[in-house]
């Protein structure tokens, strides 16, 4: 085992995109991310990447739509108003099936919000955000050692299936130091092979084209249908969760990234006064573990989602158990902190059946 | 039989889309006779815009990338920076570069991002239907100023070449006109210096050509004149022509 | 094994890297750690605050709420962090700027003339080692052999007399107890 480091998440996300080959980033500051530019504009230089401060995200998706256009691995982050500004791009790189990676530190919103760690723009990173038919690769890390190893899959996903990748953090994952252990090989990017749509030089072969647009009549619907044969090749196979204690639960909590590490304490206090608790966390927030969900509301009666946000992740929870069980809500938006003591109390309602059910058995 | 003049290598034997008396048609042929010229189409890529010139992608025999409205600038700092040893030109029109992506081009030059953008003016919006351009003239009718640009709604046309020559980045910066033989040829000068300025390393270069649009200025299709005459007595006083910068990036400090 | 602890202070008085040091010191020790700074808009107006955990589990969430221990180096962050302190908690009270007494009776209370002890140790700055020792003895969370070692691997540029005298002050404050 590698020496743990003491390192902040935003670092440890920007290093272990380095260390997944990215070697072009562009940004623009915005708190809890200021770090990620921070820290790449010395660091990648040093491994031959370039990195560029632009005069704005929408500017910075552009460079980094450039950018991944040559195969190059890059990225860019943000924090939530900043992730609003960058849904432009990532439609174009959606439609024109370039493999960039993204991170986005989440904070309170809507609008300028707070800069406190906040869970509230699930909806705009699992449903696409900008317009138009798409899907990105979206994973959720909840501690520092997970930030520095995600952007590893996330690029392997990319370039596999052509779309963008997602790390969806938050302010205080981004904000806090934990040890940390890289746990993927160095991908030194010359070892990669140039993928057979990349520009750069067309002597010797046909030219190419990137782009998202098809003005014939049916043409974007043909693209789209393509892209959706690879999205359902998603579903099948890049689900990641994790569980914990799951056998015998009769509750069932479902929390990703910082909520659900509130949710293992929760877990641990109820276990200890004898309440049968279980965890399932999301690691991929699209695709969504429905398969697991559906099968486990075949025996669990109660489901508890706990999010910052006013309820988002409880939608795709409610969706994939349809009424096999009854799912419970504990949310608290704007970027306010979720203790394990308030889990425990909505648990304890649950049980004595004095909840209210987010969406009740039919 | 000897065959003097033939299409270039650098632009594909396809229909265009341009309307009739359009300046596009020319602009495109120039860019691609100067990559042949340079010998550079094998290691050019070329970034569409939003916009009439959209399918760029498809004409210029180069790899080419499309993306968002106004992007350019910043797409081809992507590409640039990614792989410095590819040559990157920016197509944009007057909707594109000095309306929503005024901010993109603007901080291309304050970089001295080592790209060529051409910058075609023509005044108004072509591939949305006559909307007023930000380089309207005063007084001239667009769908969305029927009664002619007035300052109290619209203020006045901007002056890409000028404004950009107050940034210490930009490199070169000189306005043409394809409305006349002569300002063809100057045109293709412009452009030729714009790309051996990438080759050369020495940072942002743009040419301005104001250009024709016949089918949404209302002039007659059927004579091209009238909007010759358009560029000639309405556009030329409002964007004078000549070199707005010429320093190598050498002597920029 | 859980040790939350709250750190605060004006800018500039090694709060942030203190707490720093302490989850340092705990992940050598082997133990789980986490550090989570006050950041952006908290930070504007010159007083600075940080959280750390070391616990045998993994940290649930890095910011600490009711703290077990807090460590208050100047006037106004007595105000804000004594009314935290879980019950039967730890408030360490630098008197050296702290006029203030401190008015709750369920929490034990440990008063330190941090900077006092720094300046006559011949360093003013290293007044947040001299809390750090009295942290570590009081509460055993950590001890000061590990946070001495750790000291060099967050203070990278220090000369080693320097580390040397950050030790005394770490020293120096363990001396500190509860009355």
């Amino acid at each position: 085992m590698a020496e743990k480091k003491l390192m902040k998440g935003n670092e440890a996300l920007a290093e272990g995109a380095i260390r997944a080959g990215c070697r072009f980033f562009a940004g623009y500051p915005i708190t809890p991310q200021n770090e990620i530019p921070e820290y790449m504009s010395w660091r990648l230089p040093q491994v031959g990447g370039a990195f560029v401060q632009a005069e704005s995200e929408v500017s910075a998706i552009n460079m980094v739509y450039g950018a991944g256009a040559t195969g190059v691995r890059c990225m860019t982050s943000s924090s939530s108003p900043g992730m609003s500004l960058k849904q432009e791009g990532i439609s174009y790189a959606a439609g024109a099936d370039l493999p960039i990676f993204i991170g986005n530190v989440m904070r309170g919103g809507p609008g300028l919000g707070n800069i406190a760690g906040a869970q509230g723009d699930y909806w705009q990173a699992t449903r696409g955000g900008g317009h138009g038919d798409y899907r990105c690769f979206v994973m959720a890390p909840n501690c520092v050692t997970e930030l520095g190893n995600f952007p590893h899959k996330c690029f392997e996903v990319a370039f596999k299936y052509r779309l963008p990748s997602m790390v969806l953090a938050d302010g205080i994952l981004g904000q806090m130091m934990e040890p940390v252990e890289f746990k993927h090989p160095e991908i030194d990017p010359k070892t990669l092979t140039e993928p057979a749509w990349a520009l750069g030089k067309c002597e010797g072969r046909d030219k190419r084209i990137v782009k998202s647009y098809d003005l014939k009549e049916g043409g974007v619907e043909i693209m789209v249908n393509e892209r959706v044969q690879r999205y359902k090749a998603i579903e099948q196979s890049e689900v990641l969760y994790e569980e914990q204690m799951i056998e015998d639960a009769d509750i069932v909590l479902v929390a990703y990234g910082i909520s659900s590490r509130v949710c293992v304490a929760a877990m641990k206090q109820a276990r200890e006064k004898g309440l049968k608790v279980g965890l399932l966390r999301p690691i991929t927030l699209w695709p969504f573990p429905k398969a697991r969900l559906i099968e486990l509301s075949k025996r669990v009666k109660n489901f508890l989602v706990v999010e910052m946000s006013l309820g988002q992740m409880v939608e795709d929870v409610a969706l994939a158990i349809n009424g096999r069980a009854n799912v419970h809500l504990h949310a608290k938006p704007g970027a306010s902190v979720i203790t394990a003591d308030e889990v425990c109390k909505t648990m304890d309602k649950i049980l004595k059946k004095e909840a209210k059910e987010y969406a009740a058995v039919k | 039989m000897q065959l003097l003049n033939k299409k270039p290598e650098s632009l594909l034997d396809v229909k265009m889309h341009y309307c009739p008396g359009c300046g596009h048609g020319i602009i495109h042929r120039l860019v691609a006779e100067v990559m042949d010229e340079l010998g550079i189409r094998g290691r050019t890529v070329g970034v569409a815009p939003v916009g009439c010139a959209v399918f760029a992608d498809t004409y210029f025999n180069c790899d080419m990338i499309q993306g968002p409205h106004g992007r350019g600038p910043a797409e081809a700092t992507g590409i640039k920076r990614a792989k410095p040893d590819t040559i990157v030109f920016s197509y944009q029109g007057d909707g594109d570069l000095a309306s929503i992506g005024m901010a993109e081009i603007v901080h291309a030059a304050i970089r001295s991002e080592n790209i060529t953008v051409i910058f075609v003016n023509n005044a108004i919006y072509g591939m949305t239907g006559g909307q007023m351009a930000p380089t309207t003239l005063m007084g001239q009718k667009a769908t969305t100023c029927v009664e002619g640009r007035n300052a109290k709604q619209a203020g006045y046309p901007i002056r890409m070449s000028e404004m950009l020559a107050t940034i210490d980045g930009a490199t070169y910066l000189e306005r043409t006109t394809v409305h006349t033989a002569p300002g063809v040829v100057k045109t293709k000068m412009a452009i030729k210096k714009a790309f051996q300025n990438q080759i050369d390393g020495k940072g942002f270069s743009m040419v301005e050509i104001l250009s024709m649009c016949p089918t949404n200025w209302g002039t007659r299709l059927d004579n091209p004149s009238e909007a010759t005459k358009f560029v000639a007595e309405g556009m030329l006083p409002v964007f004078p022509l000549g070199v707005y910068k010429d320093a190598c990036a050498a002597d920029k400090k | 094994m859980y040790q939350g602890i709250r750190i605060s202070g004006f800018g500039g008085q090694g709060v942030i890297s203190a707490g720093v040091l302490l989850a340092q010191a705990g992940m050598m020790e082997g133990k789980e750690v986490s550090f989570f700074p006050a950041y952006g808009a908290e930070m504007r107006g010159g007083t600075a605050n940080c959280s750390v955990v070391v616990a045998s589990d993994q940290v649930s969430t890095p910011i600490v709420t009711a703290p077990d221990t807090a460590i208050v180096l100047n006037e106004p962050s007595l105000a804000k962090f004594e009314p935290m302190v879980k019950p039967g908690g730890l408030l360490i009270v630098n008197t050296s700027l702290v006029n203030s007494k401190p008015t709750r009776k369920d929490i034990k209370i440990l008063n330190v003339p941090c900077n006092e002890i720094a300046s006559e140790l011949g360093n003013p700055k290293i007044m947040n080692m001299v809390a750090m020792g009295a942290f570590a003895a009081a509460t055993g969370a950590i001890t000061v052999d590990a946070i001495a070692k750790a000291l060099p691997k967050v203070y990278k540029k220090l000369k080693p007399e320097v580390i040397e005298l950050n030790v005394k002050a770490l020293k120096r404050g363990a001396e500190f107890k509860i009355s």
